[in-house]
């Protein structure tokens, strides 16, 4: 299957990157190579084979979860201590609701 | 006496028997890098008054008599992908030029429990997503061997440190090769211990199913007890695994003899005989040792780049969706409404390689797709990890090359993605199926200047005893100087 140059602006919109037209044409054949590349996998019957998601280790006595109790953490200043831009002890963004 | 030659464990004499302080061993290094690392470049942020005023604690411990911690005033690297409280922590990205982390990953303060004097963090692909370490924001590392070559990637910078004697040990990690991989190509041992058996609380995430922390250093032994120090179940990270951490710098003198080990026939079909001959030559070592060799089959191994690229890439789309310019890290200047900032943020602070694997990841996870790219490598990622359990109930340790090639040249694959892609042919398949896998230096090319060649040990699930053991026999029999 060929990557089209639409298909490349609407994963870039999805993805929340703001290509360039330059980027949009270095990355298209780019990005065309690898899926060419990975359809290899289809040569593969997998019609029986469960999804690996996560290493499963048979042997390992994992908890996986902690006891949800509170405990301390950091306080505003800290979480705050690397926001590009924050206000009255909040990170502060553009304006997402308009004013009536 | 150089200081900046010794391994740990010669380290550990001397400052027990009062030749050297820990002061003057970080100052060593510290000047060394001065001298050294402009060529080199290893380290993209050094911490001198970190490293110091750790090491006038050991020392004072010293004078004290007091009985020190494992890797008391060791001089250490960590890869800039692992948080450090309060030193500038950038991934190699523009994105977190300006990013000063708020805590310290487990790793880091396992180190620094232990007594490790911390130098400075360094440099790597951006967000750990290369093969050469040229993907970096800053800088291109170069390889301590040939200043006109890569040292490998991801974690390029720890393995040249260590190399050029910048560090005695560091820290990286490996999501599809890039401890093995630069510590072949630099000449160093390098270690990724089974998924699970260290945390990666503090690691920033690049593909979380695949991510691990490892160490470098110039001996097995070093190596040994800097996994050994990391290791173990941590409960901030749900997938660290509550099994006991073996003495592995303990046991490392244990008999060999009588262990079957695999080769892999897919793993050698086509390798050029610059690596093959090395390659071979370790393998007589081995059986001279002791060890019996046995020809077996990874039948799914040309699968795995092709897998790895779909997992690891969809992963990161999902990981890196947090670099927005509102919590920490770069900020567009100029955008025109939040949207608008996301992406103006997201182009300006990303890379070309990271802004490509992004891309990638989210045409695989887009709708429609998902099964046919996904879901299709979660399937042949379980076919691949069904390879090497199988292949455990044959033999005890499988040998393979770290990398196909030795370093190559700057800039030879940087325009060809899917070519640097392949230099990972041989690590992808261990961090899938999860299991330890270990590269020790195995001589070098014979050209001038001679390059490292490196040779890869893969274990089972927890066994990074057996593989330490092995590595630590091909050690002492000189297989590292093999010719």
């Amino acid at each position: 299957m060929a990557l089209t140059e639409k298909d490349t602006r609407y994963v870039a919109e999805l993805a929340h990157l703001e290509l360039s037209e330059e980027e949009v044409h270095k990355f298209l054949p780019q990005l065309d190579s690898i899926l060419e590349y990975v359809e290899k996998l289809n040569q593969l019957d997998t019609t029986r084979v469960d999804p690996m998601a996560q290493v499963s280790l048979p042997t390992a006595q994992n908890p996986s979860l902690r006891a949800d109790q509170p405990h301390p953490t950091f306080d505003q200043e800290t979480a705050l201590a690397n926001a590009p831009e924050q206000d009255a002890g909040c990170f502060k963004v553009p304006r997402v609701i308009e004013r009536e | 006496m150089d200081l900046t030659a010794l391994t740990a464990t010669q380290i550990r004499e001397r400052l027990v028997k009062k030749e050297c302080t820990a002061q003057e061993l970080v100052r060593a290094h510290l000047e060394n890098i001065a001298r050294k690392d402009g060529e080199v470049r290893s380290y993209i942020t050094l911490s001198p008054e970190r490293a110091l005023e750790q090491a006038r604690k050991i020392d004072g411990m010293i004078e004290a008599g007091e009985p020190l911690p494992r890797l008391a005033g060791i001089p250490t690297a960590v890869k800039d992908v692992i948080l450090t409280k309060g030193v500038r922590t950038t991934c190699g990205s523009k994105m977190l030029d300006n990013y000063i982390p708020q805590y310290d990953a487990t790793a880091t303060i396992r180190l620094e429990r232990a007594g490790a004097c911390i130098l400075g963090k360094t440099n790597c692909d951006e967000f750990a997503m290369g093969s050469s370490t040229e993907n970096s924001g800053y800088f291109t590392t170069r390889n301590p061997h040939d200043l006109t070559r890569v040292p490998g990637g991801s974690s390029g910078g720890s393995a040249a440190a260590v190399a050029a004697n910048l560090a005695t040990v560091s820290l990286g990690s490996d999501t599809g090769g890039s401890i093995r991989q630069p510590a072949a190509f630099c000449g160093t041992v390098g270690m990724m211990g089974t998924y699970g058996r260290v945390s990666r609380f503090g690691l920033v995430a690049f593909a979380s199913s695949l991510d691990h922390i490892g160490p470098f250093g110039r001996s097995v032994r070093d190596v040994a007890t800097v996994l050994e120090v990391i290791a173990g179940r941590d409960p901030k990270d749900s997938t660290s695994v509550d099994i006991p951490v073996p003495g592995y710098e303990a046991s490392l003198d244990k008999d060999i003899r009588g262990l079957k080990i695999g080769i892999p026939k897919e793993y050698f079909a086509g390798l050029s005989s610059t690596v093959g001959d090395n390659i071979d030559k370790g393998i007589q070592l081995l059986t001279k040792l002791g060890c019996t060799f046995e020809s077996i089959s990874l039948p799914h191994t040309d699968y795995a780049i092709a897998c790895y690229y779909i997992i690891a890439t969809a992963e990161a789309s999902s990981n890196l969706a947090r670099y927005d310019g509102v919590r920490y890290g770069f900020r567009s200047p100029e955008y025109s409404d939040l949207r608008d900032m996301y992406k103006k943020t997201r182009d300006g602070g990303f890379g070309a390689e990271v802004k490509r694997r992004i891309m990638l990841g989210t045409h695989v996870l887009s709708s429609g797709y998902y099964d046919a790219y996904y879901l299709k490598a979660q399937k042949v990622r379980a076919l691949i990890a069904r390879d090497f359990v199988e292949a455990f109930d044959e033999v005890d340790v499988i040998l393979t090359p770290t990398a196909p090639s030795p370093a190559f040249k700057l800039g030879e694959l940087v325009d060809d993605p899917l070519q640097m892609y392949l230099a990972d042919i041989y690590t992808v398949t261990a961090d899938l199926a999860g299991v330890p896998g270990i590269s020790v230096p195995c001589g070098k090319t014979k050209g001038a200047p001679a390059l490292p060649i490196g040779m890869q040990l893969l274990g089972k699930h927890f066994d990074e005893e057996r593989l330490l053991q092995v590595a630590h026999a091909f050690e002492r029999a000189g297989g590292f100087e093999i010719a």
